[in-house]
């Protein structure tokens, strides 16, 4: 059949596109989730190798092997962007948000189907322009905030930095209509019955996360046009010569950053959601509580921008609002940890792998979460300001935290998406290594941080070394564990035993659990009613 | 399964690959365009807008047919759409929000400690609020009347009287692009003349590119008038661009106010 000639085609299901064109003309949820996973697994690949390059040239003091010191600003900056935009978010909003919302809400598929084909190809746009933004001429090793006046044309005169803006620009637009598309889906396909408070969490966390694209990525894309004209077409938005002020990027950048950090975890609670529910055999503590909780998080994450600048000189009366609003967040978060541990008290617990990765996220976060509390205080970030205590809570917070929740999501659904049961004690061991390994990698960096340390610089002095060793041991436990994890990928594809379509049992009361595993090309075209919040048990 | 053994209202689209070649366009587009900016050819730019626009032209056809066949488009498929413009729309606000926001940091000094305690700052005459940006206020405001008058006349089923509304709509939005092009041509300050031009330049402009989308939305929008797309109730193309024009107008009303009106005051009206 000839493609676009959707005349007179209405609900015919029989089309089955074969070959390259399922992919590439895709508008199957579960086709574009498996790609987004894949191109999560890519991406992680050369950000995963530009932090080995990083923790090698920090093992010890003086210079390792790097000669060409932009060379180590653009690992840093290469890491930030790929694993912020293009692991966390593919994997678990594009990737498991594709796959899972529509079989979680019975819906046959997501409300605008073409649209999320070029929101996918449009993130592999980004990506294939996020690479040539490192490595054209020098590259750009501005670090993911981008800051002027190292990000401008003085500083950074080359192409490379416009490409990382367009490649933003682009992965923005990309998220953008994810964003609207999920929405919709949500608010407009959820099955008979299927009300608001009968959602499971993690559709909850997609609402929310894809609320915050919604509005903090434009912020974004309107300072990234600014700082793309100060460059090439002569506006000083940013430059003191012309009457500018490089602080206005600062808040342009963190009214979209802050957010952006919740986008990356919120989808996170979703999944810890599902899992500690289902391996406890409880419906979630306080299910309200959690669902609100997130959604205050989303609407409070868009009032607390500046406590990423406490050492800008923001009067003492911006600072203190800024404290105060950010301790708040402190109260939601505490409703999730509480009400997960609550899930799991009295539970009839089981610990197969979901599970041991999401307990592991409840340990990572608190840590990050204290330290975020530390940190939220203006006068004590004025020492910690860009030492490695930041580094340490956002990668215990945000980054390691949100890639357990991640491992844990994939065990979860890996039987839902594959049919396939992935070897259970190499799972348990790809755990204990990787928890191991990145503990062992980021605790030391609090030390390093409350003596001064400072981030993004490729040496250090003698005082320093010890910490930076054990560090950097701790990445490599923890690459192994992802090699670990990807021949976990290839056994479970190429020897993993059939699974059931409930494989984990009466805990699992989602309705992604009614349908097969793997979940064919098509489901719910019969929508479930439901009249609880387990539907499917 | 039979199309006729319809299970659910929702609209299961074919494989497609314009977004494919969409992505495409884009991405040559992107390459392209920071080749020229640094000294290249602009052909890659040229060629991926014109394939962008290409795409963007089939896929919409696409659309329009599949509006068309009586199947697919099902009241909650339409609800759906609707409740997809409104979010775009609010997209857009906050992409216009960061530039409010750049005007903001650089005039209110409680906002930033940057800010100009004189603003225009010295040496840059603004243009006169009460010219040509009043006049084109005005053609906004009317244009917002006509395109209200031609839903009202859609919605009691009187297509020509639409169609007059859609067309006067559209004329008067080349009329107000065609009068920003003029004061612009006014400014005696230029592009790249500091703070002032840049924020000026960029809202304005970034409005006015708007203009141009929505007037093309518009326009289209007469052009299905006219084949009798629309009915007194099945017009959801119709109103999403009428729901983007009052945006762009709104957008308008407050770069009037700030920009043109307050950001010129103590020019005009010295204290």
């Amino acid at each position: 059949m000839r493609v676009g000639q959707g005349v007179a085609m209405g609900n015919n299901h029989e089309v089955h596109p074969s070959g390259w064109r399922r992919w590439l003309y895709s508008t199957n949820h579960k086709d574009i989730g498996t790609m987004y996973i894949v191109l999560s697994l890519i991406a992680a690949i050369l950000g995963g190798s530009m932090s080995g390059i990083i923790r090698l040239e920090l093992m010890f003091p003086e210079l390792q092997f790097i000669q060409d010191l932009q060379f180590y600003n653009v690992m840093v900056t290469g890491h930030a962007f790929l694993m912020v935009f293009f692991v966390v978010m593919p994997a678990m909003f594009g990737g498991f948000g594709n796959w899972f919302v529509p079989l979680m809400i019975g819906a046959p598929d997501m409300a605008f189907p073409r649209m999320n084909n070029i929101s996918f190809w449009l993130l592999a746009a980004a990506l294939i322009l996020l690479l040539l933004s490192a490595f054209v001429q020098g590259g750009a090793g501005t670090g993911w905030t981008v800051y002027p006046p190292l990000s401008n044309a003085d500083y950074h005169p080359g192409p490379a930095v416009d490409f990382g803006i367009l490649s933003l620009h682009v992965a923005g637009a990309s998220s953008i209509l994810g964003a609207i598309n999920f929405i919709v889906t949500i608010l407009n396909m959820r099955a008979p019955g299927m009300t608001i408070h009968r959602m499971p969490l993690f559709v909850w966390s997609i609402l929310v996360t894809a609320f915050l694209l919604l509005l903090a990525i434009p912020v974004l894309a309107g300072g990234l046009t600014m700082l793309l004209t100060d460059r090439n077409f002569g506006t000083t938005f940013f430059e003191v010569a012309g009457g500018g002020d490089p602080i206005l990027w600062q808040h342009l950048f963190w009214f979209f950053g802050h957010p952006e950090v919740y986008i990356i975890i919120i989808p996170g609670f979703g999944i810890i959601s599902q899992v500690i529910s289902t391996f406890s055999k409880k419906p979630v503590f306080g299910y309200l509580g959690m669902a609100y909780a997130m959604v205050f998080i989303g609407v409070v994450g868009f009032v607390v921008w500046a406590h990423h600048m406490y050492t800008v000189g923001l009067d003492a009366d911006s600072r203190a609002y800024f404290v105060g609003a950010t301790l708040i967040i402190a109260v939601p978060t505490g409703v999730k940890i509480f009400s997960w541990l609550a899930t799991m008290w009295g539970g009839s617990i089981e610990f197969p792998a979901p599970m041991m990765f999401a307990c592991g996220f409840i340990f990572l976060f608190v840590v990050g979460g204290v330290t975020g509390v530390a940190l939220a205080n203006s006068g004590m970030d004025l020492a910690w300001h860009d030492t490695y205590f930041v580094v340490a809570h956002f990668h215990y917070v945000m980054a390691i935290a949100a890639v357990l929740a991640i491992f844990s999501g994939y065990y979860y659904w890996i039987g839902k998406m594959s049919g396939r049961q992935y070897p259970e004690k190499l799972a348990k061991i790809h755990f204990w290594l990787f928890f191991a390994g990145v503990n062992i990698l980021f605790f030391p960096q609090h030390f390093l941080g409350m003596a001064g340390m400072p981030r993004r610089i490729p040496d250090y002095p003698d005082s320093y070394a010890g910490w930076n060793l054990v560090s950097s041991v701790g990445a490599f436990v923890a690459g192994i564990a992802t090699l670990l994890f990807f021949f976990i990928i290839w056994k479970t594809f190429s020897s993993g035993g059939k699974v059931q379509s409930n494989q984990w049992g009466p805990g699992a009361t989602t309705l992604e659990w009614t349908v097969d595993s793997p979940a064919p090309f098509h489901t719910h075209e019969e929508l479930p009613v439901t009249n609880s919040h387990m539907p499917a048990e | 399964m039979k199309s006729s053994e319809r299970t659910h209202p929702y609209h299961m689209v074919e494989p497609s690959k314009w977004p494919v070649l969409s992505t495409f366009g884009a991405l040559t587009a992107a390459i392209g365009g920071v080749w020229s900016m640094h000294g290249g050819p602009v052909f890659g730019l040229l060629f991926g807008i014109g394939l962008m626009i290409y795409s963007a032209y089939c896929w919409w056809r696409d659309v329009v047919h599949e509006s068309r066949n009586g199947i697919d488009y099902t009241n909650t498929v339409r609800r759906g759409l609707r409740i997809g413009v409104v979010l775009f729309i609010a997209s857009e606000v906050m992409f216009f929000f960061a530039f409010f926001w750049a005007f903001a940091d650089a005039t209110v000094p409680i906002i930033s400690r940057t800010a100009h305690v004189t603003w225009p700052p010295e040496g840059v005459v603004p243009l006169d609020p009460f010219g040509l940006p009043l006049i084109n206020t005005l053609i906004l405001l009317a244009s917002g009347g006509t395109v209200t008058y031609a839903h009202h006349m859609l919605k009691l089923n009187n297509q020509a009287r639409c169609a007059d509304g859609l067309f006067l709509t559209v004329i008067l939005g080349i009329i107000f692009t065609f009068t920003q092009g003029l004061e612009y041509g006014h400014a005696t300050f230029g592009f790249s003349d500091g703070i002032y031009s840049s924020t000026f330049y960029l809202a304005t402009g970034f409005h006015g590119l708007h203009v141009i989308i929505g007037t093309i939305f518009l326009g289209v929008c007469y052009w299905r008038c006219k084949l009798g797309h629309f009915s007194a109730i099945h017009h959801i193309g119709f109103e999403a661009a009428a729901w983007y024009w009052h945006f762009v107008d709104v957008v308008w009303l407050f770069l009037f106010g700030c920009i043109y009106w307050w950001g010129s005051l103590s020019y005009f009206v010295p204290s």
